[in-house]
């Protein structure tokens, strides 16, 4: 079994979804939580605070630095995540099919470091 | 003494080569591994096999050679605490090769080659790679890439299969039509980059379509209910019967209606109409058995004016239902004009958007000049030589527009 990160993209400056909407994607990635669960896949999850709550600490010369907000790169911020194991590629394929589906929102998938066999 | 040309070897190679890599593959589980032990087997074979003669099996020599070297270099390496042989050793101990005939393992490393994961000009590259035993060398050059880039592009592709897990196997049912598009859209686009070079050597865009054929033909013993992977083969075959009729000797384009239509290869247009028949007998359509039967319409006209016109747009309307594509429309318009004259097509031709693509002012040209609008017709002659880039296409183009004046 392999392990891969689903990680869930907010675009900065889209639009957020209605109260109600934000209600069904809530029900529809519940419903997937629990499908990932009941088939042995899951290892864990869970959706993030908006970016604006995050702090970037960084270490420099030796020197611990501290910024207020998200890490500067790019445009798009992770909303969310799962750590799921699956056999293959494909099968991660899959969840994550289903994933942006419930999510609405674009999921990238990215295998873990294969641990070193015991 | 048994007497084995060099041309004998060379041709067990283009047509095992893909096939034991398959093997190897699924026994080793890894790429290198049996893209290296392979071609070991081959270096020995053509050490050998001038004396010897052909074994009865070449491929299952090729194979069972091939393993064994990968098998001794592996303890020897594993021996020497490399992690990655040990684990290659293991994985060969809990998937052993059959004895006997071999299997054939091409589907599924097809279906890695194309997996939706991997960029189609990686899948293009892995594909010529692994299963056409092309190098890296042959393929950048094919393709008019840098061979530095192209080396990198296979490394990452390899890398990625490895990392991200993408399977060795045939698709499951749900996933399988989707990826079966994907990989007869590589082979097509193999098949196309040697028909319709954008650029480059003329030699080797030849071998490109001879190899997309070869490979369709594998797909097609591989997979032989899928009338898709029959269409596309019919459309190669049949496009492929044109090949030395389509250009003069200077490399020049000749349209269709022009070409010298004894000079087309009988023998492709047999099989290719042979195979139409067959798609329509079964009668479950999809967009490559359409432009075949589009394809198998030409090849049965003695020329341009005495072709079943009515017929191909019929086709077109049909593949316009499947690919609902403004360059579709643009050739369904092309046949138009045949049916209905210039002016209707024109009307059809104006109404796309495709002012990037030469094609779609070329045909605009012509049809303007059927209507003896030359002034506008030389316009659309000029728009399209500002983006037509292959040399044969402006070429023919640029007479094209001097003939307006004449």
């Amino acid at each position: 079994m392999k392990q891969y990160l689903l990680s869930v993209y907010h675009v900065e400056g889209e639009p957020t979804p209605a109260p109600e909407a934000i209600q069904e994607i809530f029900k529809a990635v519940d419903a997937v939580n629990q499908e990932i669960r009941d088939a042995g896949a899951w290892v864990f999850a869970g959706g993030l605070y908006p970016h604006t709550s995050a702090t970037v600490v960084n270490a420099k010369n030796g020197e611990v630095l501290m910024t207020d907000g998200p890490f500067p790169e790019g445009k798009e911020h992770i909303g969310g995540f799962w750590v799921i194991q699956a056999k293959d590629l494909d099968e991660a394929l899959a969840w994550a099919s289903k994933a942006t589906l419930a999510c609405q929102g674009p999921v990238e998938v990215r295998p873990f470091e294969d641990e070193p066999e015991a | 003494m048994v007497q084995v040309p060099a041309s004998e070897i060379e041709r067990v190679f283009r047509e095992e080569y893909g096939r034991a890599v398959a093997v190897l593959i699924r026994a080793f589980g890894d790429i290198d591994i049996a893209e290296e032990a392979v071609q070991d087997a081959f270096t020995v074979a053509a050490r050998r096999w001038p004396d010897t003669g052909l074994p009865p099996s070449p491929a299952g020599w090729i194979i069972t050679t091939a393993k064994n070297r990968a098998i001794d270099r592996l303890r020897l390496e594993a021996s020497l605490q490399d992690r990655h042989a040990q684990a290659a050793l293991l994985h060969e101990r809990r998937e052993p090769l059959d004895e006997g005939p071999v299997k054939d393992e091409r589907l599924r490393l097809i279906f890695t080659c194309c997996h939706p994961a991997l960029a189609q000009s990686v899948q293009v590259a892995l594909t010529l790679r692994l299963l056409g035993g092309l190098t890296t060398t042959e393929i950048a050059r094919a393709f008019v890439v840098p061979e530095a880039t192209m080396a990198q592009r296979i490394v990452r592709a390899k890398n990625k299969i490895r990392d991200a897990g993408i399977p060795y196997r045939v698709p499951d049912l749900p996933d399988l039509a989707g990826r079966l598009r994907s990989a007869l859209a590589v082979l097509y686009l193999i098949f196309n980059e040697g028909h319709t070079a954008s650029s480059g050597d003329s030699l080797i865009r030849g071998d490109l379509c001879a190899e997309a054929i070869r490979l369709t033909r594998v797909l097609r013993e591989l997979m032989p209910g899928e009338p898709e992977v029959q269409g596309l083969l019919a459309l190669m075959l049949l496009t492929e019967s044109r090949r030395t009729s389509r250009t003069t000797s200077d490399g020049e384009m000749i349209l269709l209606a022009d070409q010298d239509r004894s000079r087309w290869d009988q023998a492709l247009i047999t099989e290719g109409q042979a195979i139409v028949r067959e798609c329509l007998r079964r009668n479950r359509a999809g967009p490559y058995q359409v432009q075949a039967a589009i394809n198998a319409v030409h090849s049965d006209a003695p020329s341009a004016a005495n072709t079943d016109w009515r017929q191909v747009v019929q086709l077109y309307d049909q593949l316009l239902a499947f690919s609902p594509t403004p360059v579709v429309a643009l050739n369904r318009a092309v046949a138009v004009a045949e049916v209905e004259g210039a002016a209707a097509a024109l009307a059809l031709v104006d109404a796309l958007e495709l002012s990037e693509y030469h094609l779609y002012h070329a045909i605009r040209a012509d049809l303007l000049s059927r209507l003896g609008r030359d002034a506008e017709a030389a316009q659309a002659y000029d728009a399209a030589l500002a983006v037509a880039t292959n040399s044969a296409e402006r070429t023919f183009l640029e007479r094209a527009r001097r003939s307006l004046h004449a």
